[in-house]
């Protein structure tokens, strides 16, 4: 399964290829980066085929996360791909949000990363 | 007849030494200057008249101007009065106007903060992993890994510079723009500047809008650089034409949302370009909103003129961000197609001393 992350900050990148170090090098887990919303969708459409995990930032400029989440669950007649929202502490607003588009589940900021390797792993 | 001419033709007629016709000449004479002398009366009778009235007139009139004069002292107190009641207001506008937009800034101070904080806190944590994994290398005695594991740690550390960096710019930019006294001059990057007050503004009205959502379209000179300016001044330029693009291209998106034809597909876009030129450098913010009407562009730099709903805008913006342009030598211009869109320009000059550095 491959893990697409969206996020507006290139460095996120570098991040999660560190973070889960270990776990890629063992081909545990498999990641891809977007760096906008339009981004996410056109690398979703060269990776149809293959089961997704998106993580997705809120805030980033152009197509927002909520805007992509929302397309994501409208377009993709198969089976939708796992969203997983990463939403600012305390932004009930986004997050309700989020919750009534149907993302699956949601990590806070500043990312747990213990918790989401957690996560990762177990949907996977 | 006049008496002492009676009598002296009383005298004429009872004298003996005169001969008749002379009597006669003389008779005629003094007639002639008794009716003389009547006119005469009459006409200084009449002057008299006048003047008389004149006086009366003049009378009237000097009462009148110093009623007058009276008024205008009393007018003059009362205008001076509200001068310094306006001056008053207006400091407390401007104040108001950058309170607002430093408002408009914690916002997106805070958002664009926690970003980089968090990357000095992964960066960090992450980098202390690494170093626990290359000390197992090293016993292991696997050299290639400890080396790729060194230059990631290298890596990170200069990532935490960078993201502490950022953070630290923020907040000066913040402590800045708060500050009432007109700042220094010095060299500044026009492009990180634009890049830096462009975020700011557009988290601040994120966080403030959950709704408001529009794309960014940055176009950068690199051959830009530096430029003397008061940063913050510019700054608050910046932050303030961008705050009216967003604005606008986000009212012809709700416009538009209301339409049943569902035109909705509307993208609301603001583009900040910068560019070199000969003699002058231009930062030019550009939107798709609605653009403004011929009849009132003129009016748009001018105090206090709003289109916005009250709460929504001061109609300082503009009137403030062209009297700091003009401070820097510089020109602020406008033009707009109504319905399709606006630009505002700002030029400023590149001095000699400039080109050196
Ligand atoms: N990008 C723009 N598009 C359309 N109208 C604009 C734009 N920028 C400024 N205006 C017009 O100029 C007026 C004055 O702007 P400004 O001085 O910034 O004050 P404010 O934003 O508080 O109204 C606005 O109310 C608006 O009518
Ligand atoms: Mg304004």
């Amino acid at each position: 399964m491959k893990i697409l992350v969206v996020d507006d900050e290139q460095d996120v990148k570098v991040l999660f290829q560190q973070r889960f170090r270990k776990e890629i090098k063992k081909g545990e887990l498999d990641f891809v980066f977007a760096f906008s919303g339009e981004e996410a969708i056109k690398t979703l459409e060269t990776i149809a085929h293959e089961a997704v995990l998106i993580l997705s930032d809120i805030n980033m400029p152009g197509m927002s996360g909520l805007q992509l989440l929302e397309i994501i669950k409208k377009d993709y007649v198969a089976p939708p791909p796992v969203v997983m929202m990463v939403t600012a502490y305390g932004d009930e607003e986004n997050f309700n949000t989020a919750k009534a588009l149907g993302a699956d589940d949601f990590l806070t900021k500043p990312v747990d990363f213990k918790l989401l390797k957690e996560k990762l792993i177990q949907k996977k | 007849m006049n008496q002492n001419l009676q009598h002296i033709l009383d005298l004429i007629n009872e004298s003996s030494k005169l001969s008749e016709d002379d009597k006669t000449i003389v008779h005629n004479a003094l007639k002639k200057a008794d009716k003389d002398l009547v006119i005469s009366e009459f006409k200084l009778e009449r002057t008299n008249k006048v003047k008389r009235t004149t006086a009366i007139l003049l009378e009237e009139t000097i009462e009148e101007l110093e009623q007058k004069q009276a008024a205008i002292k009393q007018t003059n107190i009362a205008l001076n009065k509200s001068l310094e009641d306006l001056k008053s207001t207006q400091a407390q506008l401007v104040q108001a106007e950058k309170m607002a937009s430093l408002g408009e800034l914690t916002a997106g101070i805070a958002h664009e903060i926690q970003n980089p904080l968090n990357f000095v806190n992964n960066f960090s944590e992450v980098s202390k992993e690494l170093l626990e994994e290359m000390l197992e290398e090293l016993q292991n005695g696997d050299t290639e890994e400890v080396n790729a594991i060194a230059n990631d740690v290298i890596q990170n550390l200069e990532k935490i510079v960078h993201h502490g960096q950022r953070a630290d710019g923020i907040i000066k930019g913040m402590l800045q723009h708060s500050r009432t006294n007109s700042g220094e001059k010095e060299a500044t990057d026009i492009n990180v500047l634009v890049d830096e007050y462009l975020r700011l503004a557009y988290h601040g009205l994120r966080s403030k809008d959950k709704t408001f959502n529009a794309s960014l379209d940055t176009n950068y000179d690199d051959s830009v650089g530096k430029l003397n300016i008061v940063p913050q001044d510019i700054g608050r330029v910046i932050l303030n034409l961008i705050t009216n693009a967003f604005y606008a291209s986000n009212e012809k998106k709700k416009e538009l949302e209301k339409e049943p034809s569902g035109l909705n597909r509307f993208q609301p876009t603001v583009s900040i370009t910068t560019k070199k030129e000969n003699n002058h450098i231009e930062i030019k913010v550009s939107d798709n909103g609605n653009g403004i009407p011929k009849d009132i562009i003129a009016k748009i730099f001018q105090p206090f003129f709003t289109t916005k709903p009250t709460g929504q805008g001061t109609g300082l913006g503009l009137s403030l961000s062209y009297d700091i342009i003009t401070a820097h030598k510089g020109e602020l211009n406008a033009n707009s197609t109504e319905g399709q869109g606006t630009e505002i320009i700002i030029s400023l000059p590149i001095k000699d001393q400039d080109k050196w550095k």
